[in-house]
């Protein structure tokens, strides 16, 4: 036993890891993979054979009073813009639609802050969002016709109803979902007040923030469209759904279907783009989302 | 030397659903400036209780808490607290926002000051190369370092610790402890650390104060905690004496 390392309690063994790798460490996929695993290519391949679709089936039919194909659709589109009566038509509707839209998060937001700073006002906010969201804001329209008359006002006020509950609601629950530890830090640095609601919970709630907006968004759109399906008789200040109307009843259908898609159209970009954007510049970027 | 933090007969008393709970009922100690001074005891000694209310967190029933002769109301920068959790960094913010958003906001440091203090601080705690990351890309040990960076650039009376390591892998933990202790030899600042192991409370305080449980109370202090050295033993012989210290009481509150 004259070799010491006999006595060693535990022994190193070293294996050759030298060996050429026989996989490659990373390989690049080929362009077609690379490309169907891109969401955005995919569903535009759907929305392409949707198209077609639409195009031999309004040939089939070959009834363009009631169905009409997709490129006497796009025909429409291009003509109506062209004119300048679809982004006038638009622009009307994008006008309303953002007065309503702005007052409601306004209130959103002061009833919200209400709530958070008193249980009265929190027990407040519960029982009108329980009350008032369920309630389809377009059910308002014919009382808000009777106190606002025919025009904007009777518009702008069921799109807060339709904006306020949603947004009020969402931010409620996320201000309240903060965590305990992100408020001591908070106060930890002396804020209070409105700089403690700002700087602090704000920020801090923003995913609940952001899907409470983009409800809000989607419920005013929505609303706004049925709603001008029922007036708008001020003629030619119209916005889109009287667009509709007004083609549905001339029997101009192809412009019926370019004002549907219109519709389509802004609330995808909203949606999607608009959204979207401000989603991966905050709350994906900060790693609250993903 | 006058005391830096008086912590006087302090009770503490918090309430849930239908009772009042005693979570700490009279403890006294005082820290001094310079000190690593640690709370060490089983759960429910009321130790993150107890340093939640020198934070300015939580009232005291009974008792009164000062730092330097300002009695503690509210929670101030002057006290900056280092979590548990790993989510006390701004997620919206990056490391060096992170750092430079209480120096601007409590400090009213301008915009390029905050910044020099703040590139320092992480520096110090070696996560330059991270300092314009957002926390959620960062590991759990480089979060507390961050959390670390934030409350030493303040540079506040007293840094207030509650158990910041607890959440850490047990090598991240032992970097990190190291770290603590390195950055207290170059700036010497004073700090208040709460943990419940006492393997960590022997290498991170130079006093320690024992705490048992329900409700939490003074059993003993520990001086001269940094004249131990885990070389010659005395460190693992210490940490045996404070085990029997804190389990021998158990042991009679169970016979009972």
């Amino acid at each position: 036993m004259s070799d010491p390392h006999s006595v060693a309690p535990a022994r190193i063994i070293m294996r050759d890891n030298h060996a050429p790798l026989i996989h490659p460490l990373e390989e690049k996929l080929g362009l077609m993979t690379r490309l169907w695993d891109d969401g955005f290519v995919r569903k535009a391949v759907i929305l392409i054979a949707l198209a077609a679709i639409w195009e031999a089936y309004g040939r089939i039919l070959n009834n363009p009073l009631l169905f009409p194909t997709f490129s006497e659709t796009m025909q429409a589109v291009v003509e109506r813009i062209e004119d300048g009566t679809l982004p006038a038509r638009a622009w009307a509707s994008i006008k309303v639609l953002l007065m309503g839209y702005g007052v409601g998060v306004v209130m959103a937001g002061s009833l919200t802050i209400l709530a958070i700073n008193t249980r009265l006002g929190s027990d407040f906010l519960e029982t009108m969002t329980g009350m008032f969201s369920p309630l389809p804001a377009i059910a308002l329209l014919p009382l808000a016709l009777i106190w606002f008359g025919l025009g904007n006002g009777s518009l702008v006020f069921i799109l807060v109803h339709s904006v306020l509950w949603p947004v009020a609601l969402n931010t409620h629950s996320g201000f309240r979902s903060v965590s305990q530890t992100l408020r001591m830090v908070g106060r930890n640095y002396g804020l209070k007040g409105f700089s403690y609601i700002f700087k602090i919970l704000i920020p801090a709630a923003f995913p609940s923030i952001l899907t409470g907006l983009k409800i809000g968004w989607a419920f005013a759109w929505r609303t706004l469209v049925a709603a001008e399906l029922v007036f708008g008789v001020s003629s030619g200040k119209g916005g889109l759904g009287w667009f509709i109307f007004e083609n549905r009843n001339l029997l101009e259908i192809p412009n019926v279907f370019a004002g549907l898609l219109t519709v389509i159209v802004i609330g995808l970009v909203v949606e999607n783009l608009i959204f979207r954007t401000i989603e991966r510049k905050t709350v994906l970027k900060w790693g609250l989302q993903s | 030397m006058k005391p830096l933090l008086e912590v006087d007969g302090v009770t503490l008393r918090y309430k849930i659903p239908g009772s009042v709970i005693t979570a700490t009922e009279q403890v006294s100690f005082t820290v001094n400036e310079g000190d690593r001074f640690v709370l060490l005891g089983p759960s429910g000694c009321g130790k993150s209780t107890l340093l939640k209310a020198v934070g300015g967190y939580l009232k005291p029933s009974e008792g009164r808490i000062s730092i330097k002769d300002r009695t503690v109301t509210e929670p101030g920068p002057d006290r900056m607290m280092v979590f548990q959790e790993f989510d006390q960094l701004l997620p919206w913010k990056t490391v060096l926002d992170n750092v430079t958003f209480p120096l601007m906001n409590a400090h009213g440091l301008s915009a390029s000051e905050a910044r020099a203090k703040a590139e320092a601080a992480i520096d110090k705690v070696h996560l330059t190369r991270a300092m314009h990351s957002y926390p959620h890309t960062l590991s759990g040990g480089m979060k507390q370092r961050v959390a670390i960076a934030r409350g030493m650039a303040m540079e506040p009376d007293i840094l207030l610790m509650d158990e910041p390591f607890a959440a850490l892998d047990a090598l991240t933990r032992r970097t990190c402890q190291d770290e603590l202790l390195r950055l207290w030899e170059e700036t010497r600042f004073t700090v208040l650390f709460v943990t419940h192991s006492i393997a960590e409370a022997i290498k991170i305080g130079n006093r320690i104060l024992l705490l048992s449980p329900h409700p939490g109370r003074v059993k003993a202090e520990i001086i001269d905690v940094d004249k131990v050295s885990a070389t010659d033993g005395s460190a693992g012989r210490l940490e045996k004496q404070i085990h029997e210290l804190l389990f021998t009481e158990t042991d009679q509150a169970e016979a009972h």
